[in-house]
């Protein structure tokens, strides 16, 4: 099979990615940068097709300016041959090139997604993206996984019902699509983005009468010292708040939206008081009308290529599994480094400084492997932003910005009564349409231990997004803590494809 | 009233039709077909398997895939992913869009 080979793989074109790949490239590593979307920037970043010609896409956006760095860096490194950009590539596995001490990359490529599709290109069976060719693998001397995140989930009754929308799905349509789901949105769920996403809907015109958070900001006085290194994160929160007043949103803390009502889309929500533990307090439930709702409990880190290599992982101050990382953004597998959300929620500007930290680190290992690595490094565009920093000013800024992660990860947990708002009749696995009666049955009559035990039993976490949406709630149900991603496709692949791979030798 | 628009300014570089089901929708160039759903007020265009529940976009990036929908006759196909073209046919999508192979 023909391939290309790179010093540097980077999966993920996000903050991490973006500024893993320009900062390698400015080292003078070659860099392959893989990448799902069609644009450069993941989802933080993600931004209108040309063909909607939004003259000011930064309206819904927060630290453009430090994207445009990238971008630019990216286009000039891309045109003299130092990065490799690969968009519309969704890396499904990557594995070790026989003992070479090389890594190969497979993805498949979604070019139907954004391309004009040839003639009787409808009649192929194709992936559910619509893959039209099979790409060659990237065959990389070390790989960086910067696959981002996903939202966290808890489900209630009446989740399923159309209109009810995950918080940062409305954000990604908006960004991308200039759509909203509704005119009168409901935001509810736990974390920052929450108020983020309130504030993007009302500014595009949507009403948004509540914001439902889960938790009390008082969580947040606990942490006084991560909070006073970080001030430009607290004028960011005030402005956010600022921005509820100004739109006449009440912000309900240690609320939560425990029932959606309505036939064939969302019509209102049942709101209730929660104890600290998030269970809903008996008596305080009141209906709030909408036509759609916006929800999440914060982001679980996308760790499937991590852990079909083997990285090893640690439970965050969130309560969700992230990987194990070195100061210098090392996974536990030699070769493979990872950087931004994969190492612990912590936003975007986290994830800047990350990929360029552990761009530093791959570039000093290739150094250190002596003659066969490049070492010439190339003149590194100038540039103001946090990415383009000498790496000790990265690793302070790590520091200081973990350690605020870690505060409003902690602020933001669930607590263990959130699953009595979920009644047996609920819908908990969306793909597979198993409910929560049945998963309780298999937990309490028939001896499921973990999540893994419920699905072989009830199918629960066995469709399309394996798991992605109800996983938090399963092993909630289980009564354990979620167990690191076992995925070993990271997104779904056409048999011909695997049909087609060389036989393992071993 | 303020639209998404009215925040970035511009005007899409095309405008053409689609059709859902029996409607003709407008679309702008750029548009994942979930985008011309949403800005017609259509939220579900999916019954699931076994419920035949209405479902539409949840995730809205390409994880949950509760969004599949019939395009051009394929189905199973992400409506929050795959852009619209002019003409596109998009169609309610039932259970596995496969009834065909039952018959």
């Amino acid at each position: 099979m023909p391939h290309s080979t790179a010093d540097l793989a980077v999966v993920g074109a996000g903050p991490a990615g973006l500024a893993a790949a320009v900062t390698a490239a400015d080292l003078g590593l070659s860099v392959t940068l893989l990448d799902a979307g069609a644009r450069p920037g993941g989802q933080y970043y993600r931004q209108p097709a040309p063909g909607l010609g939004a003259e000011r896409p930064q309206a819904l956006h927060h630290d453009w300016r430090a994207f445009a760095d990238l971008t630019r860096r990216l286009e000039a490194h891309r045109r003299r041959g130092g990065i490799t950009y690969l968009p519309h590539h969704h890396v499904w596995a990557v594995l070790p090139s026989g003992d070479t001490g090389s890594w190969t990359v497979h993805t498949r490529a979604d070019r139907a997604a954004e391309a004009p599709a040839p003639a009787g290109a409808a009649a192929e069976a194709t992936g559910p993206g619509g893959e039209t060719e099979a790409p060659a693998p990237v065959i990389a001397r070390a790989v960086l996984l910067a696959t981002g995140s996903y939202e966290r989930q808890l489900p209630f009754p009446g989740w399923t019902l159309p209109g009810v929308v995950g918080a940062g799905g409305a954000q990604a349509m908006l960004k991308a699509g200039l759509v909203l789901p509704g005119r009168r949105i409901v935001v509810a769920g736990s974390g920052p983005l929450l108020l983020a996403v309130a504030a993007s809907l009302s500014a595009a015109g949507a009403r948004v009468p509540a914001v439902v958070e889960a938790s009390g900001y008082g969580g947040y006085a606990a942490h006084t010292a991560a909070l006073a290194r970080n001030p430009a994160k607290l004028v960011e929160g005030a402005r956010y708040g600022s921005a509820l007043v100004r739109h006449h949103t009440r912000l309900l803390t240690r609320h939560a939206v425990v029932e959606a009502h309505g036939t064939d889309r969302v019509e209102a929500v049942t709101v209730a008081r929660l104890d600290r533990d998030w269970r809903p307090v008996p008596g305080t439930a009141r209906r709030i009308p909408c036509d759609a709702v916006a929800v999440g409990h914060g982001l679980v880190p996308e760790l499937s290529l991590a852990t079909g290599l083997g990285c090893a992982t640690r439970t965050a101050a969130d309560g969700t599994v992230a990987l194990a990382l070195t100061d210098d953004l090392r996974t536990s597998v030699p070769g493979v480094w990872s950087a931004g959300e994969t190492g612990g929620i912590g936003g975007a500007q986290l994830a800047l400084v990350e990929g360029a930290l552990a761009a530093h680190a791959i570039a000093g290992a290739a150094r250190a492997a002596g003659p066969g690595a490049r070492t010439a490094p190339a003149a590194p565009a100038a540039s103001g932003s946090a990415a383009s920093a000498a790496p000790e000013s990265l690793r302070r800024a790590r520091a200081r910005l973990r350690a605020f992660a870690d505060a409003m990860g902690a602020a933001h947990r669930p607590g263990e009564g959130w699953t009595e708002w979920l009644a047996d009749s609920a819908d908990v696995c969306r793909c597979e349409e198993v409910t929560a009666g049945e998963i309780r049955e298999a937990v309490t009559d028939l001896g499921a231990r973990d999540a893994r035990t419920v699905k072989l039993l009830t199918r629960a976490g066995m469709g399309w997004c394996q798991g992605r949406m109800c996983g938090p709630a399963l092993a909630a149900l289980c009564g354990v803590p979620p167990a690191p991603d076992r995925r070993p496709l990271a997104c779904p692949v056409p048999l011909r494809r695997l049909a087609a791979l060389p036989a393992d030798p071993s | 009233m303020t639209t998404p628009r009215d925040l970035v300014g511009g005007a899409p570089r095309t405008t053409y039709t689609l059709t859902f089901d029996d409607r003709e929708l407008p679309a702008q160039e750029g548009q994942s077909v979930a985008a011309v759903l949403w800005s017609a007020g259509i939220v579900s265009w999916r019954t699931t398997r076994n419920g035949a529940a209405p479902r539409g976009v949840f995730c809205g990036i390409g994880q949950c895939y509760d969004c599949l929908v019939t395009v051009n006759g394929r189905p199973n196909q992400r409506a929050c992913m795959v852009q619209a073209r002019p003409g596109d046919a998009v169609t309610t999508q039932e259970g596995t869009g496969r009834a065909a192979l039952d018959r």
